[in-house]
This record gives C-alpha cells, sequence and structure tokens, in this order.
C-alpha cells in the first residue's frame, strides 16, 4: 500500500461525509494527511463514534447500587458481594460473520472475551445470540455451519464454555444474519483495570500478536451497508487464533496481579488508534508514539496500515515507570511478543512517528469528545399502520390441532439446538449447573454460595411490528427468564441490531425500541452497564427487522436454589402463575408466522407492574423451595411453553394433562399458540399446592391449577393430544432435518 | 501426598483439574510450568486436557516437547501414577508412553456431551475402586478423540488388560450408536503394560460433584488417593 494524496474525494471513500471532512480540517487547522483521514475515519465512524446513537443511548438508567463500572469502559461491571463483581459485554460481529462465517464468528467471541479481561476479569462463560435466514434460503446451511464452528473453535480452545444463547430464522436476515456474542468474567473489586492513560512519562506497551494488514478497515465495513461486492470484503474480515488469546489472557490476569500497571485496553475494532486515543481521552493526556517500535508480522507496511490494522489478540498497556520490566518478563514467559512503543504525555496531542518523522499529530478530543453527534430524523414508517393490522377470525381454522404443534415444536426455531451446543465445551471450567437448554444458564461461582444466572433473548417480529412494546418485551423476557431460574436480574448488556439510521424509518425503529427497553429497565429496577450498537444492517436496500438483544445478568444468593424450566416428577401439579394476563395474542406470533406465514397485526401488551410483581414471586418461590419447574409462556404460547416443560427435561420426556385455561368460546387454536407476556408456568409437589398458593398472594398473582404431571401424552382436555415420545423425537431431530444439516 | 498439574501453553483444564483434586478429593496439588524439568517431590502427575499449542501441527505434537515431559517419562518409568485426561491423552500417545494415537471425530464436529464408560479393569492407579463392569457417566469434550491404533497394537491392548474405559450405553452395551466419536472398539481410555500410567479422553474432573450433573468422575480421583494411602504417601 502506498501513501495517497487527500480530498475530499478520498475522504468520501473512507466514509466521510463532506461535511465531516470541513470539519476534521478546522478542528487541525490544516488538511488531514494520509495517515490522519485513515484515523478520523475510523474514529468517526458509526462503529466507534456511535455518532448517530450516543444521544438516545442517554436515555438508558446506568446507575444503581451494584454498578461499579457503567457504559463507556470495555465491559460494564457489577458487585455481586463477598469482594466479588461480574464484569460483561455484549458485542456485534454480523458484516465480517456474513462475510467468512468461521473467522467472522471466532474473532468475535475473541473480541468479547478480551473486553472482559481487560477488566481484569476471568471470563467463565459466553452465550451467543444467532439469527440466520430462513431454513431452506441457500445460504443459510454453510452459515449456520460456519457460525457454529467459528464460535466453538475459538471459545473451545481458550476454555471458556458457551452455557447458552439463541438461534433463530427469519426472512429478513437473508442477506444479513446476526452473530451477538456475549462474555461474563468474575474479578475481584480491587483487581479491576480500566483502560486509562494516566501519568506523564508512563510507558505505552505494545503486547500480544504482531501486527499485519488484516482487517484494516473493518470497524468501516460495519458501518455501511451491504451489496453485491461484499464478497469482496474478505480481505477486511480478520483472522482469530485462539491460541494466542488464551496465552493473552493468562498473561495479563499474572500481569494484574501485580500493581505495574496503570491501565490497559484492548486493540479491537480499530486497533491501535482507537485503543491509543481512547484510552488517553478517559485521562485527559496524550501520547507519543514510535510505529517503528511496534511488532509487525509483514514486511514494508506503511503508517496508515499500522494504525487501522485489526490484527487480532493485541492489547496496549500503560505501566508504571520504571516497572517496564516486571511486565516484560511476564508477556516474554508467554512467549509474547512486547514492545515499549510511546509514552504518555500531558499535552492532550495524539503524536505517532515512523522513521524518524511525525507521521499523525491529533489533539486527543478532535477524535473523541469533538467527533460528530446526529440527532438524526426520525419518522413513523408509512408501512406501519399495515403491518399492524391483522383480522384473526379471518384466518382459517387447522383441521389437525396436533400436527400444528408438532410442527412447531420441530421448526428449527423452536427445536432442540443440541445440534450446536454439542459443538460447544459448556461445561469447562466446572461450574455450569444448568446446560444449555433452560430458559436461563445457571453457572456457580466458585469459592460462595453464589450462582450467575444468564439470559440472551429478543424477539424481533415484535420489534418489528411495534419496536417500542418490543424493546420492552426484550428486557421483560430476558428479565423473566432469569427469575425463573430463581436470580434476580441485576443488570444488562445489548447489542442494538439496525438499519441504516440515515432513514429516518430505521431512526424511528431505533428510538422507540431504546424508549420501549429504557422504560422497562426503570420499571425492573436493571441497569444497562455495557452494549454495542450495529447499525447499517441491510443488504440491497432491505433492512433486517429491528433486533434489540438483550442479555441479561441474575444473581443467586444460594445457588442450589436454582430452578430450571422442565418438570421434574410425575404426579407434580402444574399451575399458570399471572393467568389473568392470558389473552388472544397473536400478533407476531410463531404461529402466525409458521402456519398462516404471517408477520403482523401487534405484539402481546405488557403490564410493567404485573411484570415487577410476577419475577418478585418467582424469586421468593425459588427461594423458599416451593416450586420444582417454572417456565415463561413465550414463542408458541401456552401448548409450546406446556410440551418445552414435558419434553426438554435432560433424563427424557414426561407427559402431562391439563385443563384448557382459556375460555371455552375462543377457537382451540388460539388458545393453543397465542403469546402472552408475564405467564409463567410453574410445577410443585402436590403436598406443596396450599403453601405456593399462598405464597403468591401477597404478590397479587392470580394462580390457576391447570392439570399434573404424567403419563404418555401431553394432552390439553378437549383440545389436543400428542404422544410426549413423539414429540420429543420431533423436536429432537427439527433442527438438523430443518436445515438439511448431518445429525 | 501431593499432586502436580502440570500446565503447558494452551492448557484449559489445568484449573478444574486443580479444583477437583484439592477442594473434593483433598489432595495437595501444585502447578507445574512445562518448562520445569523436574518433578521431585511429587506422587502423582495429572496432565490436564485443554489445546496445548492451540493443537496446531497435531495435538499434543509440540508438547510433548517441553522439558517437563521428560520429568514425566522418568517418573511414569519408576512407576509413578500419571493420568492424560483429553489432551493430556493426545500428549501422552504422542510421547510414546501410551500406544496409538488420536484423530479427528468421525461426526468431523467438535463433540461435547455427557457418554457412559465402561470400566474394565481395577488394575491402575485411577481404577483401583471402580470395580469391572462399573458404568460410569462423565462428559466428553474433544474434536479429537478419535482413537486409532493397528490390529496388532489393539489386539495386545485387549489381551494385556491395558483397556481401562469403554463408550457403552446406559446400561453397559458397547455399541456403536454410544460411541461419540468413532473410536476403535469404543476404546476411551487405555493404560500402560505396568499399569501406571492411564489416558483416557473423557473428563473425570468434570463430573467430580453432584451439582454439576454427576459425581462419577470423582471415583478416579479417590481411587489414586487410595493408592497413594496404601502405599504410605
Amino acid at each position: 500500500m502506498r501513501e495517497m494524496p487527500v480530498s475530499p474525494e478520498r475522504a468520501r471513500e473512507h466514509g466521510l461525509s463532506g461535511e465531516e471532512f470541513e470539519r476534521i480540517r478546522t478542528l487541525l487547522g490544516r488538511d488531514p494527511n494520509f495517515t490522519e483521514l485513515g484515523i478520523f475515519s475510523v474514529m468517526w465512524s458509526e462503529h466507534c463514534s456511535y455518532k448517530s446513537s450516543r444521544i438516545h443511548l442517554k436515555k438508558f438508567p446506568t446507575r444503581g447500587p451494584r454498578v461499579l463500572q457503567g457504559p463507556g469502559e470495555n465491559a460494564g461491571i457489577l458487585d455481586i458481594g463477598e469482594g466479588l463483581a461480574v464484569s460483561f459485554k455484549m458485542e456485534s460481529h454480523n458484516h465480517p460473520s456474513y462475510i467468512e462465517p468461521y473467522q467472522g464468528a471466532a474473532t468475535g467471541v475473541g473480541g468479547i472475551l478480551r473486553d472482559v479481561f481487560t477488566m481484569g476479569a476471568r471470563p467463565i462463560a459466553s452465550l451467543d445470540s444467532l439469527r440466520f435466514g430462513r431454513p431452506d434460503h441457500p445460504r443459510t446451511r454453510y452459515l449456520v455451519n460456519g457460525v457454529v464452528a467459528g464460535i466453538a473453535g475459538y471459545g473451545n480452545c481458550i476454555g471458556v464454555p458457551t452455557v447458552g444463547g439463541e438461534v433463530s430464522f427469519d426472512e429478513c436476515y437473508d442477506g444479513n444474519i446476526l452473530v451477538n456474542a456475549f462474555t461474563l468474567g468474575i474479578v475481584r473489586h480491587e483487581r479491576i483495570w480500566r483502560g486509562t492513560a494516566s501519568g506523564v512519562g508512563n510507558p505505552v506497551i505494545y503486547v500480544g500478536s504482531k501486527t499485519g494488514r488484516d482487517g484494516i478497515h473493518g470497524a468501516t465495513m460495519a458501518s455501511g451497508e451491504f451489496d453485491e461486492k461484499s464478497e469482496e470484503k474478505r480481505p477486511t474480515v480478520q483472522v482469530g487464533d485462539p491460541f494466542t488469546e488464551k496465552l493473552l489472557l493468562e498473561a495479563c490476569l499474572e500481569l494484574m496481579r501485580t500493581d505495574a500497571i496503570v491501565g490497559i485496553q484492548d486493540m479491537g475494532a480499530a486497533g491501535l488508534t482507537s485503543s491509543s486515543f481512547e484510552m488517553a481521552s478517559r485521562a485527559g493526556t496524550g501520547f507519543l508514539m514510535d510505529l517503528d517500535r511496534v511488532p509487525q508480522r509483514e514486511e514494508g507496511m506503511i503508517p496508515y496500515e499500522l494504525m487501522l490494522s485489526e490484527s487480532q489478540e493485541r492489547m496496549l498497556i500503560v505501566a508504571k515507570k520504571g516497572r517496564e520490566d516486571e511486565v516484560r518478563a511476564i508477556f516474554e514467559k508467554w512467549d509474547l511478543d512486547v514492545s515499549v512503543i510511546g509514552e504518555v504525555t500531558g499535552d492532550g496531542m495524539g503524536r505517532v512517528q515512523w522513521r524518524g518523522e511525525t507521521v499523525a499529530e491529533i489533539p486527543v478530543a478532535a477524535l473523541t469528545d469533538q467527533a460528530p453527534v446526529y440527532d438524526r430524523p426520525s419518522a413513523r414508517p408509512a408501512v406501519q399502520d399495515s403491518l399492524q393490522s391483522l383480522d384473526p377470525a379471518g384466518l382459517p381454522a387447522p383441521s389437525d390441532l396436533a400436527e400444528v404443534w408438532v410442527r412447531l415444536m420441530s421448526c428449527p426455531e423452536m427445536a432442540d439446538k443440541k445440534w450446536v451446543f454439542r459443538q460447544y465445551d459448556h461445561m469447562i471450567r466446572t461450574n455450569t449447573l444448568v446446560l444449555p437448554g433452560s430458559d436461563a444458564a445457571v453457572l456457580r461461582v466458585k469459592g460462595t454460595g453464589k450462582g450467575i444466572a444468564m439470559s440472551v433473548d429478543c424477539n424481533s417480529r415484535y420489534c418489528r411490528l411495534d419496536p417500542f412494546v418490543g424493546g420492552m418485551i426484550a428486557v421483560c423476557e430476558s428479565a423473566r427468564n432469569v427469575s425463573c431460574a430463581g436470580a434476580e436480574p441485576i443488570g444488562l448488556t445489548d447489542c442494538l441490531n439496525f438499519g441504516n439510521p440515515e432513514k429516518p424509518e430505521i431512526m424511528w425503529q431505533f428510538r422507540s425500541a431504546i424508549e420501549g427497553m429504557a422504560k422497562a429497565c426503570e420499571a425492573l429496577s436493571v441497569p444497562v452497564v455495557s452494549g454495542n450498537v450495529s447499525f447499517y444492517n441491510e443488504t440491497m436496500g432491505k433492512g433486517i427487522h429491528p433486533t434489540p438483544t438483550v442479555a441479561m445478568v441474575g444473581l443467586l444468593e444460594d445457588a442450589s436454589r436454582h430452578l430450571v424450566q422442565w418438570f421434574d416428577a410425575e404426579g407434580d401439579r402444574i399451575f399458570l402463575a399471572g393467568a389473568d394476563r392470558l389473552g388472544v395474542h397473536l400478533g407476531g406470533s410463531l404461529y402466525l408466522r409458521e402456519a398462516h406465514g404471517k408477520v403482523a397485526g401487534t405484539p402481546p401488551p405488557v403490564d410493567l407492574d404485573h411484570e415487577r410483581r410476577l419475577q418478585e414471586f418467582l424469586r421468593a418461590a425459588a427461594s423458599d423451595r416451593l416450586v420444582s419447574s417454572a417456565h415463561d409462556l413465550s414463542e408458541g404460547g401456552f401448548a409450546c411453553a406446556l410440551a418445552e416443560s414435558c419434553i426438554t427435561r435432560p433424563d427424557g420426556a414426561v407427559g402431562a394433562r391439563v385443563v384448557n385455561p382459556f375460555a371455552e368460546a375462543i377457537r382451540a387454536d388460539f388458545a393453543m399458540f397465542s403469546e402472552c407476556q408475564g405467564v409463567v408456568l410453574l410445577s410443585c409437589r402436590p403436598a406443596g399446592r396450599d403453601a405456593l398458593l399462598a405464597a403468591a398472594r401477597p404478590f397479587r398473582i392470580t394462580m390457576v391449577e391447570v392439570g399434573v404431571v404424567g403419563g404418555e401424552h401431553i394432552d390439553i382436555e378437549g383440545v389436543a393430544r400428542v404422544g410426549a415420545a413423539d414429540l420429543h423425537k420431533a423436536w429432537r431431530e427439527g433442527f438438523a432435518k430443518g436445515l438439511g444439516l448431518d445429525g | 501426598m501431593k499432586a502436580a498439574v502440570l500446565v503447558f501453553p494452551g492448557s484449559n483444564c489445568d484449573h478444574d483439574a486443580y479444583h477437583a483434586l484439592k477442594y473434593v478429593a483433598g489432595v495437595d496439588a501444585e502447578f507445574v510450568w512445562h518448562k520445569q524439568s523436574s518433578l521431585a517431590g511429587f506422587d502423582a502427575v495429572v496432565v490436564p486436557g485443554g489445546f496445548t499449542y492451540g493443537d496446531y501441527l497435531r495435538t499434543g505434537a509440540l508438547a510433548k516437547l517441553s522439558p517437563v515431559m521428560g520429568a514425566v517419562k522418568r517418573f511414569a518409568g519408576e512407576g509413578g501414577p500419571v493420568i492424560g485426561i483429553c489432551n493430556g491423552f493426545q500428549i501422552l500417545l504422542e510421547a510414546g508412553l501410551l500406544p496409538g494415537a488420536m484423530i479427528v471425530n468421525g461426526s468431523l464436529h467438535f463433540v461435547c456431551d455427557y457418554v457412559y464408560l465402561a470400566a474394565e479393569t481395577s488394575r491402575t492407579p485411577f481404577t483401583g475402586r471402580i470395580p469391572p463392569g462399573s458404568i460410569l457417566k462423565v462428559p466428553v469434550a474433544h474434536y479429537q478423540g478419535n482413537y486409532f491404533a493397528d490390529e496388532k497394537t489393539l489386539f495386545s491392548l485387549e489381551e494385556r488388560g491395558q483397556v481401562v474405559f469403554r463408550y457403552c450405553t446406559p446400561d453397559g452395551r458397547i455399541t456403536e450408536d454410544a460411541n461419540p466419536n468413532g473410536s476403535a472398539r469404543n476404546i476411551a481410555g487405555i493404560c500402560n503394560e505396568a499399569g501406571n500410567v492411564l489416558g483416557m479422553m473423557p473428563h473425570p474432573e468434570r463430573c467430580a460433584e453432584a451439582v454439576l450433573g454427576s459425581e462419577d468422575g470423582r471415583q478416579v480421583f479417590d481411587s489414586m488417593v487410595s493408592w497413594l494411602k496404601e502405599r504410605g504417601k
């Protein structure tokens, strides 16, 4: 690569508007050179600057008694007591995973792991939210294979279990899949580190892999739409090396047990550029960096390439002056490159030298605090009204309800995901108390009696139909999943996946979803502590459903009191908690899509006050050991929730006999598959019935006893009946069958 | 009684083995960095699972060259108990302490799942308390756990009672369906002729506590403790 002359045209090629180019000239008081143009283009990209989202993200509640670190750092941190904290974040790797599924997904996992261990935390669990196009789309099978193998290849090698997540399918992701990776780590309070470059004269140290030409402009790629030439962007996808990251993880944690360092940050998107400028920005300092000292994998790299490379498995450290040898000894022990490449300065300037010359000289604030912020216009899409219109009475009633029931339970969206989870090491580190497949993953925290429950969730059909309500539901449902496990939701991270924010309709979706999420967070007292925004999820001008994925983290003071979603024993009584929230709600339902080929109507209504009380009751019931299982009604409604409690058990399927909880006058298919918010299927020992009902009263939760666990069939009396073993088989085989994968 | 848990670049079940030894079986355990060339003072050696050197070249092919492996060979040669789990088994194969090799799983996928093991011999230090015919529920997690050896080696392993565990159904039948990776003759674990070196693909350290879904793996560590105690360690 060669240096090229800078012009407004060149700036446009870098994704900078004419106005932004002018702003750069004003901030510098001169024209930028080629290297500086590259630096501005990545730092001001949507991906790094959050220029279109920033004003809306402020609407999230981010404080709370447990919050030790909110948004703005590499990961958020929450206190869990006994001097311990959890650090977590979720990040998208959508574009790279579509172009090159294995490496795209693998480096997504690698990136989020670094974000967590750079805070000083040891990662103990990952979850992934994956969204693909239609199961029968010609590219889907290839993408599923590649993404799952990529996550497995990276996570398994570094030794962090992938304990859960979601895999779903919709036509809207045909040309733009979503790969959202979440990691959680444990850290002692006194070992928390941040990405700050304070202390004038302190050395700036580069550690990890050598720098190559891979991933240049990854951040810029992630800030533009896709077109038919996207395949050509393959070279902008980075290549992961989980073995080196494992060494980096161990070396960093070893270093962090000393007090030789001041700050540390991973080189993620925009590599050396973002890590150096962001660390200086947080400390209000500047830096001087010599690119000749950067370990390099290839010859003849120019400053532009060195500053923009997104080579993986690299970190930037600011150490205390005079402690350089301690840092060097640790990284050399782990066979990693380590090089002092510069020092912290006090004048607020980022200066970069190469071959004895200054090749970039930019005020740190110009790239961070003075980056553009846009309040983009938003407008409700004209199609929204017609999308929301749905006449349930006009839907043809299926003749064989049992057949529809089996079809829903075995569609790839609902079917057993064992094909996926078997490829992930989900047991390593020996903390996993609930294996993948329940509402939430539950891990123990060694050395304490505590447990951590986690769930990732988003129903993007709901968000398409009403982003405000869909956003509320994403928060409520992930919190409910965690509460169903008996844990208290203590904080969340999110990946906000949307289309092109320059379109007012997309901006409206984005704003509305955030406002809905924020409202639910307030009602449930759950702060948002980290997250990421992924815009431009469009291919050939066609956008995805708005998909604000939420990863909820919950705390169990006593891990032994956790709950699972499956029935425990024959004879146990089955209840619906929150039965007064049942209603005919077909808008955006799975039934509507799978059986009638429609995404229409409005999502089910949410009552936040009810939601809060319901979840408090669930936690109380778990803590007092009053229930044997808890599973919320979500996709597929009452019938599918019941079926899941019967057949997802690791010990094999069990039957159940229940009454129809809906009024008889309601159409049977609507009763089975209506999706209701705030209703949970519980089971308890026969002798525990009265205690459970009494426990619900103070929370004003309506309880209805619907039936009993046991028998060969799953039977909704007078409505439909299926053999438990048959349904179990169809559900187990559905995923591989639906996608044409080898078993 | 002190057990060494070896740590190579890329070991990742080292903490789990340490935890099972120290907090479940009650053995004094210590990590040993792969560049150490002595195992003086240790009574047992655990080569834990992981991805040493990223599995680059071949599983275990680089780890066998680490200085500590010379010490492991001497330790094993003197009759000391050595257990290699998963990648640890692969390393012992590469180092020549056990016969045969590992190839990629028949499914061509990584597999993490609970499997059942039929125990065939209690002659090793790690299976002394596991009567032959016992069935254990233990998880596997590997990409290259498909045990391979020529017919002669397989015959001699069986002839000399060196097959320690085979994959089986929950009721103990040795079937193809019960084999998670395509291993020859459903072999999940073998020992050397003397019986003091055991290699196994399944992870006993992951199922040593009931809260994790099975505590069958604990018997491996408890057996080791009994064996050492009987020898005054």
